[in-house]
């Protein structure tokens, strides 16, 4: 058995961010990272992010995650595992991980659940073949590896990660020829759907895929359209010739772990499914375990980096090694993730957040 | 297929690396996961369904669905879209729960 004072379980944005804090408090930190490669989602982001300076505004997805591991150079106090899985959480702090094939033990005095959210599907006929993706998929294919899945592609999905996605697949060389949406209205930002309008890309909304056609790999799709109770229209039907389909139905949080070790979890829709229940401190029902980023609620990177430096802040305290900026930091960075709440697509959260909240014994102690 | 030209990103030309797929010798780069490699040469079938033998290729690429496993050297339930190519690798699609050797 291996001891740390905190134990991070992903190093994406938050998680890294997170870790910035605990490190500059002097706490020792270990991250565990699944994957051969830290900053999570944000090393396949091409486009720049909104927002303030603080929250890397202008700034490329890639390059914030190259700032916010350049950020953790100056620390001894870390250790970054990467290909390394968590496979259990108990409730005496204790990490399993598996690790070039061995099962290793780590104990902490506090745990930080930082896994993201996975890409969610849809249902529909055929929807198992091969050449159909989650956008997010995509997105990891061509701008990590370099590499495109096919030639020709239609986006299920409106919202922001689809019509970002399908401008970088235009971008990478893929023709997009359609983004198609089952509500009546585009999902995302207005800016974002210009500049694929522009391109001469439809975004054909109260459309939806029927069902994939192809033998060993996907070769065609059919969509039909919805009247305002989301029925099909008779004869709206029509086939697509495409090789490949992006789904962008949005993410639900890898709560995994934390169901695993007994934590209250509640289903807050608004928040992308189960949640753990936390209190003002990000601290769910199980006193060393705490929680930042995707993990309790979808929102966007940048409220993942705010949440992830605020609990590395409210886990110094937590662990009487209070961060010597402590009043001035979490009030800018609670500051700073309250600004990006009240902008147009924050509110959804903010319900979310505020059912989560609600009767909940160990948040009103 | 690889990206050759792109407006932002640089994918310069890395060391290539052989490996084996379904007894024949491919070749991906330094960088690729299997996955990766695999797409790159236009094999989109990793795997096939336990009950009803249906092909199956990855969906999610940050090893969350699991529907890229393989087997890997003898070793079945690989996640090949997270792990790293290497070189002298055997990789076969898989068409059971996995057995262990």
């Amino acid at each position: 058995m291996i001891y740390k004072d905190l134990i991070i379980i992903g190093g994406g944005p938050s998680g890294l961010s997170a870790a910035k804090m605990a490190l500059e408090a002097g706490i020792s930190v270990l991250i565990i990272e699944r994957s051969a490669h830290l900053g999570g989602q944000l090393i396949k982001q091409t486009h720049k992010f909104f927002g303030s300076k603080e929250q890397y505004a202008k700034t490329r997805g890639y390059d914030i995650a190259q700032k916010l591991l350049s950020d953790l150079d100056a620390f001894d106090d870390l250790v970054i595992k990467k290909e390394a899985t968590v496979v259990g959480l108990y409730s005496d702090n204790v990490v399993t991980v598996l690790y070039n094939d061995k099962y290793e033990r780590y104990q902490a005095k506090a745990i930080i659940v930082a896994t993201g959210a996975s890409e969610k599907s849809l249902a529909f006929e055929n929807n198992d073949l091969p050449g159909i993706y989650g956008a997010g998929a995509i997105q990891t294919l061509m701008n990590l590896y370099g590499v495109l899945p096919g030639s020709e592609t239609v986006m299920v999905g409106s919202g922001n990660i689809g019509l970002i996605v399908s401008y970088q697949l235009i971008q990478a060389g893929i023709k997009v020829k359609a983004i198609i949406e089952a509500s009546s209205k585009i999902g995302g930002y207005k800016v974002h759907a210009s500049k694929i309008a522009r391109l001469g890309v439809p975004i054909l909304t109260s459309t939806t895929i029927k069902r994939a056609i192809g033998e060993t790999e996907l070769e065609a799709i059919e969509i039909i359209s919805l009247d305002e109770h989301w029925k099909e229209i008779e004869g709206s039907s029509r086939l697509m010739d495409v090789d490949t389909l992006c789904v962008s139905v949005g993410l639900t949080p890898m709560h995994q772990l934390l169901s695993m070790i007994g934590a209250q979890m509640k289903y807050v829709q608004e928040l992308g499914g189960f949640v753990p229940i936390i209190n003002d401190h990000h601290q769910t029902s199980i006193e060393s375990v705490f929680v930042c980023g995707d993990a309790v609620g979808i929102e966007e990177a940048s409220s993942a980096m705010m949440e992830g430096y605020l609990t590395g802040l409210y886990i110094s305290d937590y662990l009487n090694q209070q961060h010597p900026n402590f009043e001035q930091e979490t009030t800018k960075y609670e500051k700073q993730l309250s600004m990006l709440r009240d902008g147009p697509f924050g509110s959804k959260t903010k319900v979310g957040l505020q059912k989560l909240k609600e009767g909940n014994a160990h948040v009103e102690s | 297929m690889r990206i050759v030209k792109h407006p932002i990103l640089e994918f310069p030309k890395k060391n290539v690396i052989f490996f084996m797929f379904e007894g024949k010798e491919v070749s991906g780069y330094d960088g690729d996961t299997i996955a990766s490699a695999l797409h790159a040469l236009d094999i989109k079938i990793l795997s096939y369904s336990i009950k009803k033998h249906r092909p199956r290729g990855f969906y999610c690429a940050i090893g969350n669905c699991a529907s890229c496993k393989m087997i890997v050297n003898d070793v079945p339930n690989v996640k090949t879209c997270i792990t790293p190519l290497r070189s002298g690798m055997i990789v076969e699609r898989q068409e059971n729960k996995g057995v262990i050797k």
